[in-house]
């Protein structure tokens, strides 16, 4: 059974969430990649909006055709901003969005820091775009696909991949099926 | 001698841009339609669902496959008996991409220089394979290809009295350590033989074959069939969360190469697998 989860996390639904649960977030999430990452980092005492509470969602959407939200918007790879996520994370972020296994350290931050990792599916950028209600750039647009987007999304469909106990998705999944 | 006008060439290459990253193809539903049956993961399963719906979606409702468009690669074959007019060859093609990128709302993933990166704005330059053949026609293969995958290729210079089971471990290792960035449940190509630059274009060569079909050549196929198995027992699963569907398919390309040497190069695709082609 999925759970419903209205968005911003507080502490206890953070707790209450562990490694592979499947959970559908309702909510405003906010885009951002490589490019953004590095400026955000830089400016971390001044960034374009307040990081306290908020989720980051590691995409770079597909321009949207005429009359529309946004194009296909799928999760790009987590690894590549995980030496950027400890400076998040103390701003105040509680919780990123993205694809594919994080480092040892971005686990333990984020065990420290009370904040969860999901994952969506990647290559599923348009069955995820159907789940964004709105869109709109509250930073950086001139980094194009790498900008910063407010996303209001309903129903948007994750796992939870890192819990606030360390427990680790990928690594219990993994072990269970290898022979 | 046929004389092919570039213009034909440029709205050839942009329709299959469209169609690659609209339109998953059928030997890949398929694919993972046959997966969704056979795997035990339940959040496997969950992903499964999601990628055949997300298909459905993308081409019906007209969003791409994948945000991640890809760099463009294009494979063209030119029978030396055509004659191009009103203009050239890797003019025409880049165009192509130009418009069926920003006609097809498609993502400019492309920057001018590595150290720079600055946006290109329309994805191009696309990364041109041309090949002079026999005949009068030409044969255009696009394929979509996203960075997720491409960054996790790999190539190792073996010595050539390496045996086969050294070059299945090469294959295992490089898809374990890619783990869930890749998008598994990916379909792996792998070049052997050749030189350097050889094998890694055998390896994405490889790639365009239909997926699931095996090498016509029989040492071959059993080396495909073998590593096929084994890498689905590494349990990685779709997106790395745990399963027993790690690859749709295994495609090898092998090539001459010289007494010293034994190049391989192994260079996955995702699930979505953009490649379209089309003769004119």
């Amino acid at each position: 059974m999925e759970k419903k989860i209205v968005l911003p996390l507080d502490n206890k639904t953070i707790s209450s969430l562990k490694a592979g649960d499947q959970v559908l977030l309702s909510g405003t999430i906010y885009t951002a990649r490589d490019a953004a990452h590095i400026r955000l980092v830089n400016e971390i005492k001044k960034p374009p909006l307040n990081l306290k509470d908020k989720i980051i969602y590691y995409s770079g959407p597909t321009p949207p055709m005429p009359g529309r939200v946004i194009g296909s918007a799928g999760p790009t790879t987590a690894s590549r901003m995980d030496g950027f996520t400890l400076p998040l994370l103390k701003a105040g972020v509680r919780g990123f969005i993205g694809k594919g296994k994080r480092s040892k350290e971005v686990i333990d931050a984020l065990k420290k820091y009370k904040a969860v990792y999901f994952v969506a599916t990647g290559g599923a950028g348009a069955l995820l775009a159907k789940h964004i209600k709105s869109a709109r750039v509250v930073g950086y647009p001139d980094l194009g696909p790498e900008a910063i987007y407010e996303l209001n999304v309903t129903d948007f469909p994750v796992i939870v991949a890192n819990d606030i106990k360390g427990k680790d998705v990928f690594e219990e999944g993994v072990k269970k099926y290898r022979k | 001698m046929r004389e092919i006008e570039a213009k034909k060439i440029t709205e050839t290459v942009k329709d299959l841009c469209i169609q690659a990253n609209y339109e998953i193809s059928d030997d890949v539903l398929e694919a993972l339609n046959k997966a969704l049956k056979n795997e035990r993961s339940r959040n496997g399963r969950e992903i499964l669902r999601q990628l055949i719906k997300n298909a459905d979606i993308a081409k019906k409702e007209r969003y791409p496959i994948c945000q991640d468009t890809g760099l463009a690669i294009v494979f063209i074959e030119v029978g030396q008996d055509v004659r191009i007019t009103g203009g050239n060859l890797s003019e025409a093609i880049n165009e192509g991409v130009s418009r069926g990128y920003s006609q097809g709302y498609l993502r400019k993933s492309v920057v001018g220089n590595p150290f720079i990166r600055k946006n290109t704005n329309d994805n191009t330059p696309a990364i041109i394979h041309t090949e002079i053949v026999p005949g009068e026609k030409i044969k255009i293969t696009f394929m979509a290809k996203g960075g997720g995958c491409e960054n996790v290729s790999r190539y190792h210079m073996f010595k050539p009295t390496a045996n086969r089971e050294e070059i299945v471990k090469f294959v295992l290792d490089t898809v374990d350590q890619a783990g869930a960035n890749p998008c598994p449940p990916v379909i792996i190509g792998i070049g052997i033989g050749g030189n350097q630059e050889r094998s890694a274009l055998l390896a994405k060569k490889a790639l365009l074959r239909e997926v699931g079909k095996f090498s016509s050549n029989k040492d071959t196929a059993a080396m495909e069939k073998d590593i096929l198995t084994k890498v689905n027992k590494l349990g990685i699963g779709p997106e790395g969360l745990g399963g027993i569907t790690t690859a749709l398919a295994v495609h090898i390309e092998t090539a001459p190469c010289h007494i010293a040497s034994l190049p391989v190069t192994v260079n996955i695709d995702c699930h979505a697998h953009r490649v379209k082609e089309t003769v004119i």
